[in-house]
């Protein structure tokens, strides 16, 4: 038998399932391994206390998962990465963890991340960064990092993440591993720590593309608590598909850019590699999927800034500034409380809905969404996938982009269409390539998109072509 | 100066008779401890998301309904924006550009819209010793946040204080006979805030208005907008100009306070509320709200007038259904009688019967019963008892019930009919009272009471006044 | 770009308060971004409906059905100040 970390959770499930794998000493295995974690991954890991009660699982059944510390978890800690909330245990569970836990998967831990799922390197937590376990001069991506660090790392088998503009899709690239962003409604939002409402969406991250569509099915679902939720109509079920034969497969003209040419050449060669499963390669229009970075800064900043006034020291959380009048309570609080990057999103969205700015900002943003959405309904017309890298560069060194609030929103590039659509896609490693400044490889990651709640369809594709790159490279192997 | 004209709109807020808050399942309070109704949702916790009460949304129908609003077919929630403790999210979800009600009508009064929104928190102002000003406490019970509210706006169509109140008790009725609201002024499950401006006679221009607060009876009401429009109109007259603001009533002084602060107005940053989805009343959702309405009070109004009522009277009838329903019951037991003058025996002679035996409840909790009523009226239209008597009668009735007929009997109160041993008593009236009768002759019409009196007393008021009256006149 | 007055209305707002530093540093990053964001303000979107809602779902409601509440020892759990019952803050400043 492999090594029982080897396992993917689908394997480990099916064994588990056949009797030749105890369920427990699987668990057991897995708790040793995160507890070795040098990667400042894991905010709170369960340690078999007290306070891991509330979620603990009365029948363990299905391979222990990573939860990003987005997702609340009742009597656990749950900061979202932010110190205005620190020490905070929720009253309740949110809906994604209960499934998982009805499922009979125990919780590992909560994983780092940045705050408030505001960023794309994990370097906004209030708690440190996460280490890249391909080089750990290098950030994860984000916000989801520490669930995309856990899973390449060996420290967890898989783990959920949320994505409002790519937020498990870039981590899961830069770490080499698989990232799907359903459907918006696919999965319920109940318990899921607000960023940008109407662009939010749990999803797994996964060493293999079979264990993300065991995931899926685990967490998809209508949810009375949620009244965005629909589920995936008639369910998910494992992929199987063996070629691309008869799949078209749509690169958008627009999205060219200026990105790495280590990335652009393992795409390219990703292309060849679906033709030579049979697949075709089609150029699709986008027209205003460029415009894309801009209208997400203004739709999810403007969201954003009014999620997160319930951080105000009143009912839970840090409260700072209580012996001056309630104003200076308000101020102090979130000030202290929140980081920079937070407070740079708030403002920003403050002002794009403020009066006279409306318009002009969120307005018009919205109608740009409203673009990018029947641009994608045009290429689905005739293509049955849009195809994309997933970055524009291999993982980036720890402090690299920090002063550049700009740059690092342009991380997105190819990631936020598809949110403001609320279309599905997935990001499987591809492939390796060297860092534009030089230096050891690192893993590049393929974006495939689909129509909404072609979730099916996407992950057999993804699948057969998983099966066809074989991408076996791990970190450590050499590198970093 | 030109003349200045008052110019009122009011802004409603019902506080609906759900069983649960607009947006969770927590119970609706009615005084208990503080923080006993809560849960994640409506304490605002991380991750938390709102679902629509079912209820809510069809009595919102039924109000828009009863004010003759155009429902809209596709209406949204959206996020106001602002901080205070009593807002736990920071934002409330109201309604803002596309309410589930447009226009409509009640009674004189446009309706602009009515939407749904919830109630914010309730807080409590505490002192802190020494200090005056500042560092106080406020404590918040959230039992009431998340209450489902219907904001319903008017168009600035009253035109006096007393008007306005009258027209709120008209509304508040109307709500009530809905059975969606406890409509408590003092409660606090009806809130009528006022939008009070001045401007010359005749013009056709709004002059600036200011937004009073605060008034939770409508006394209270009427005498803010009193206060206020006094305090407009000397401004204006002596030159100055009216500057926009909110003011607080205060019922103990009756006096108005300016609650504007040095912060900017609220920049509320209004946007479609994501977590939600669009109200889409179907066919069916209409059909029983229509299905659901009683008939409402204005409509009520309109049908007695028909009837031939005074507006007073269908006023006072329209607002009571139970004693509107015996009213009308009475009218099809007397079959013929103009309902004209059932109806002031019914608001009349019953109430003041009922209220001289100090009975509970209306005329129909009495033990008069509609066909009794419809009978004793009938023998006063024929003559066969005086409206005196029939007093008595009635006063009978109320503490025994039963028919008319028998206590006429019983107590010998039957008119006379007899016109011979009438016209007998009037002479012999006559002849005791020579003096009066010399009166009389010389123009004095008063001392004809006296002889009158006297009849009535030797008949024991059966005589029917005019036939006496008349055979006076006669034999003068 | 963005003005300093409004970095500061805004942060007012946002119940936010900057350092003289830090709102120096906002003014000059949040003008970069709205540089990039104000493309969108060229661009022909006559007759565009805006998205207000991604999923096409309506009338999604809940019977009016009591679910029970949160015991109050666990509602004030997380409270800062919880006071007789309740949750004290500081009151607004004078009015």
């Amino acid at each position: 038998m492999k090594d029982l970390l080897d396992l993917t959770a689908l394997e480990a499930h099916e064994a588990m399932v056949g009797g030749d794998l105890a369920a427990s000493e699987y668990t057991a295995a897995w708790s040793e391994a995160a507890a070795g974690d040098e990667l400042n991954a894991y905010l709170w890991r369960d340690e078999g206390g007290e306070e891991g009660r509330a979620i603990a699982v009365e029948r363990d059944c299905i391979a222990p998962i990573a939860v990003k510390d987005i997702f609340t978890t009742e009597g656990v800690p749950t900061t979202a990465g932010s110190c205005i909330l620190e020490g905070y245990r929720p009253p309740y569970t949110s809906t994604a963890v209960r499934k998982l836990l009805e499922a009979g998967a125990p919780i590992l831990g909560k994983t780092n991340m940045d705050e408030f799922a505001m960023g794309s390197s994990n370097e906004n937590s209030a708690y440190g960064p996460v280490l890249n376990p391909w080089d750990r001069g290098r950030v994860p991506g984000g916000s989801s990092g520490g669930s995309a660090a856990v899973v390449a790392g060996g420290l967890a088998p898989w783990a959920i993440g949320t994505d409002t503009g790519g937020s498990i899709r870039q981590p899961a690239a830069f770490c080499g591993i698989v990232g799907l962003k359903p459907t918006y409604g696919a999965i319920s939002r109940y318990g899921m720590i607000a960023f940008a409402s109407s662009l939010d969406q749990c999803g797994p991250l996964t060493r293999t593309v079979s264990d993300a569509a065991l995931l899926l099915g685990i967490l998809q679902g209508h949810d009375p608590c949620d009244s965005t939720s629909v589920g995936i109509e008639g369910g998910v079920s494992l992929p199987g598909r063996e070629d691309l034969s008869g799949l078209r497969f749509g690169v958008p003209a627009e999205l060219r850019g200026d990105y790495d040419s280590g990335v652009r050449d393992v795409f390219e060669q990703t292309l060849k590699r679906i033709e030579d499963l049979g697949g075709e390669i089609a150029e699709v229009s986008l027209p205003s999927s460029e415009h894309g970075i801009s209208a997400y800064y203004v739709i999810a900043p403007a969201e954003a800034s009014s999620n997160l006034a319930r951080y105000d020291g009143v009912r839970y959380g840090m409260r700072a500034g209580g012996d001056g009048d309630l104003v200076q309570m308000y101020e102090t609080t979130r000030s202290e409380g929140f980081g920079p990057e937070v407070k740079r999103r708030i403002m920003l969205g403050t002002y794009a809905l403020s009066s006279g700015y409306y318009e002009a900002y969120y307005g018009q943003a919205q109608k740009v969404r409203t673009r990018i959405a029947e641009d994608f309904t045009g290429a689905f017309a005739d293509v049955d996938f849009v195809v994309t890298p997933t970055a524009p560069s291999v993982a980036f060194g720890l402090g690299e982009k920090t002063d550049d609030p700009l740059s690092m929103y342009l991380n997105d590039f190819f990631t936020v269409p598809m949110s403001l659509a609320g279309i599905p896609a997935i990001s499987i490693p591809a492939g390796l390539a060297e860092p534009e400044g030089g230096g050891p490889q690192l893993p590049v990651g393929f974006q495939i998109a689909a129509p909404a709640f072609a979730e099916q369809k996407l992950l057999d594709a993804a699948y057969a072509l998983e099966q066809g790159i074989g991408f076996d490279a791990k970190p450590g192997d050499g590198n970093g | 100066m030109a003349e200045l004209e008052a110019v009122i709109g009011l802004e409603i807020h019902v506080q609906l008779a759900t069983k649960t808050k607009m947006f969770c399942g927590c119970e609706l309070s009615f005084g208990d401890e503080p923080n006993v109704h809560t849960c994640p949702v409506c304490l605002a916790h991380p991750g938390v998301l709102p679902v629509v009460n079912e209820q809510a949304v069809r009595y919102a129908l039924q109000i828009g309904l009863a004010l003759g609003c155009e429902i809209a077919p596709h209406s949204i929630f959206h996020r106001k924006n602002y901080f205070y403790p009593d807002s736990p999210k920071a934002y409330q979800i109201s309604q803002y550009d596309i309410p589930i009600c447009g226009p409509g009508r009640l009674g004189d009064v446009r309706i602009h819209r009515a939407h749904l929104e919830e109630d914010a928190a309730k807080m409590i102002h505490v002192g802190s010793s020494g200090r005056i000003h500042g560092s106080g406490s406020s404590l918040v019970d959230f039992n009431r946040g998340g209450t489902p509210l219907v904001e319903i706006v008017t168009e600035p169509d009253l035109r006096g204080a007393a008007e306005a109140a009258g027209w709120a008790r008209l509304l508040r009725e109307t709500v009530r006979q809905l059975g969606v609201s406890d409509v408590n002024m003092e409660e606090g499950s009806l809130r009528v805030d006022a939008n009070v401006s001045v401007r010359p006679a005749g013009s056709e221009e709004l002059g600036t208005k200011t937004e009073l607060k605060n008034m939770n009876s409508f006394r209270f009401l009427q005498r803010g907008i009193e206060a206020e429009l006094a305090r407009q109109r000397e401004l204006v007259e002596s030159g100055g100009t009216v500057e926009q603001e909110t003011l607080h009533f205060d019922p103990a002084s009756g006096s108005l306070t300016s609650l504007r602060s040095k912060e900017e107005a609220h920049d509320y940053r209004y946007f479609p509320e994501p977590d939600l989805v669009p109200l889409v009343p179907t066919e069916e959702m209409l059909r029983e709200a229509r299905e659901a309405l009683p008939e409402l009070p204005a409509a009520r109004i309109a049908r007695y007038e028909e009837m031939g009522l005074a507006s007073d009277v269908a006023l006072t009838l329209a607002t009571d259904p139970r004693t509107s329903g015996y009213f009308e019951n009475v009218v099809e037991a007397a079959d013929g009688i103009e309902p004209r003058i059932l109806a002031n025996w019914v608001t009349g002679e019953l109430a003041a019967a009922l209220r001289q035996a100090e009975v509970e409840g209306g005329a129909a909790d009495s033990r008069v019963t509609p066909p009794a009523l419809a009978t004793l009226v009938r023998m006063v239209q024929d003559k066969k008892i005086s409206h005196g008597s029939a007093k008595t009668v009635l006063a009978a009735l109320v503490s025994e019930g039963g028919d008319p007929e028998p206590i006429v009997e019983r107590e010998g109160l039957a008119q006379m009919s007899d016109s011979n041993e009438l016209e007998a008593i009037v002479e012999k009236a006559m002849a005791e009272n020579a003096d009066a009768v010399e009166k009389i002759r010389e123009g004095n019409n008063k001392a004809i009471g006296a002889i009158v009196g006297a009849v009535m007393r030797e008949t024991k008021g059966r005589a029917d006044g005019g036939e006496v009256n008349r055979l006076i006149q006669e034999k003068l | 770009m963005i003005e300093r007055d409004q970095v500061l209305h805004v942060a007012r707002l946002a119940r936010l308060s900057l350092s003289e530093e830090e709102v120096e540093q906002m003014v000059g990053e949040l003008s970069g971004i709205l540089e990039h964001v104000d493309r969108i303000g060229t661009l022909d979107l006559e007759g565009v409906e805006p998205t207000a809602h991604v999923v096409k779902l309506e009338n999604v409601l809940r019977p009016d059905e009591p679910r029970p509440s949160l015991p109050r020892d666990v509602a004030l759990a997380s409270a800062p100040e919880p006071q007789d019952g309740a949750f004290r803050a500081p009151s607004p400043q004078a009015e």
